[in-house]
């Protein structure tokens, strides 16, 4: 039950932090708890039918489809998340600033929800396939003790919840001004997780065989198992032992967006701060 | 990025939720294909943290992974969905 609850508990954490970051950064925006709830519905949906296919997709393109198939996933919701952070944030920061003064939730940044409930949907996939997978292998397997296993899978699952919510409400307690600044940079980081797991499969799947080598060994400090690192890899995208490659994308992606966001919001500045 | 030297293709089992060989010695500075069959009917992921790999593998499925070249020293991995008991290591000397 408690092996079963563990790995349950760490596919949930890291879909869950990302869900936990992104609802903090879209608080005050009109039909933003819809838009990200339909998001979880699609991709635990989509978790259902890629379990399904995993026979399937695993067979495609000589054996890569996983890879294929996960580096697509990784690099959709790498560019909703680049996308929010340069073009849509500096807008929303100025509208649910506006909409705050006249007491309403902000209308306007609702048009660009669908780009976050859209990486939300494809972070529950990613690691909402591989529970499913889990799980039901357990179910299928005949000395297994059923009853133990739901429970375990629950409670892996609750706890994954839990640590969601935890960051959620962390953020919640950020002053107001600050919070954009916050949870925007937290999104930069994401993203530069997402890139260093693109890497990751790259390698994996042979595209890119050059810097494969590791940057650095912390495992014997941090363990990517320990509670420490599962978090830390969901918030920052943490990995005990990355490959240079790995840490190359983590970099290009975090600073390009890091920059083109202040770039943007250098050339906005002058028009959202008249009217 | 050595096209000089063919890969060395090294094949492994699942079996009853165990790596079959569970120990693995392999040359260094060489690349590798690890061809993984699993014979159970539940699904695996090979994972490993040292070769940074990870690949679910169907019941009675396979999966290829390409590792390597590898510096000597013990890469250990194991099987996420069964880590109680699906245990290895490759060795690279």
């Amino acid at each position: 039950m408690f092996a079963t609850g563990l790995i349950v508990f760490r596919e949930t954490l890291e879909a869950a932090l990302f869900i936990g970051i992104i609802a903090a950064s879209t608080r005050g925006l009109l039909n933003r708890s819809r838009w990200l709830a339909l998001g979880v519905a699609v991709g635990a949906f989509g978790s259902l039918v890629m379990a399904s296919a995993i026979g399937a997709i695993s067979s495609w393109a000589e054996g890569v489809g996983q890879e294929i198939v996960s580096a697509t996933i990784l690099g959709t919701a790498l560019v909703m998340l680049a996308w929010h952070c340069i073009w849509v944030s500096p807008h929303a920061h100025q509208t649910v600033q506006d909409a705050k003064r006249l007491g309403k939730l902000a209308a306007q940044g609702e048009g660009s929800l669908w780009a976050l409930a859209l990486a939300v949907a494809l972070s529950v996939l990613r690691e909402g396939a591989e529970t499913v997978l889990f799980v039901a292998g357990l179910m299928s397997s005949p000395d297994a003790s059923e009853i133990g296993m739901a429970v375990g899978a629950l409670l892996g699952l609750s706890l994954g919840c839990f640590a969601g919510w935890l960051i959620y409400a962390g953020l919640g307690k950020v002053r107001p001004q600050y919070l954009f600044g916050v949870t925007n940079g937290l999104i930069v980081l994401l993203a530069g997780n997402l890139a260093s797991q693109i890497a990751k499969t790259a390698n994996q799947a042979d595209w890119i065989s050059s810097f494969s080598e590791s940057a650095w060994d912390v495992a014997w400090l941090v363990s990517n198992d320990s509670i420490l690192g599962m978090v830390m890899h969901g918030l920052i995208g943490f990995d005990a032992n990355p490959t240079q490659l790995q840490l190359i994308f983590y970099a290009a992606t975090t600073t390009s967006i890091w920059w083109a966001t202040a770039h943007m919001k250098n050339r906005l500045a002058p028009q959202v701060g008249g009217v | 990025m050595g096209a000089s030297a063919a890969d060395l293709e090294v094949h492994i089992a699942i079996k009853d939720h165990k790596f079959e060989p569970s120990e693995i010695k392999v040359p260094a500075q060489q690349r590798i294909k690890l061809h993984i069959q699993n014979q159970d009917a539940t699904p695996e992921e090979f994972e490993s943290h040292s070769l940074k790999r990870e690949k679910v593998i169907p019941g009675g499925g396979k999966a290829l992974i390409s590792i390597g070249p590898l510096k000597p020293g013990r890469y250990t991995f194991f099987g996420e969905f069964h880590p109680a008991t699906a245990t290895g290591v490759l060795i690279a000397e």
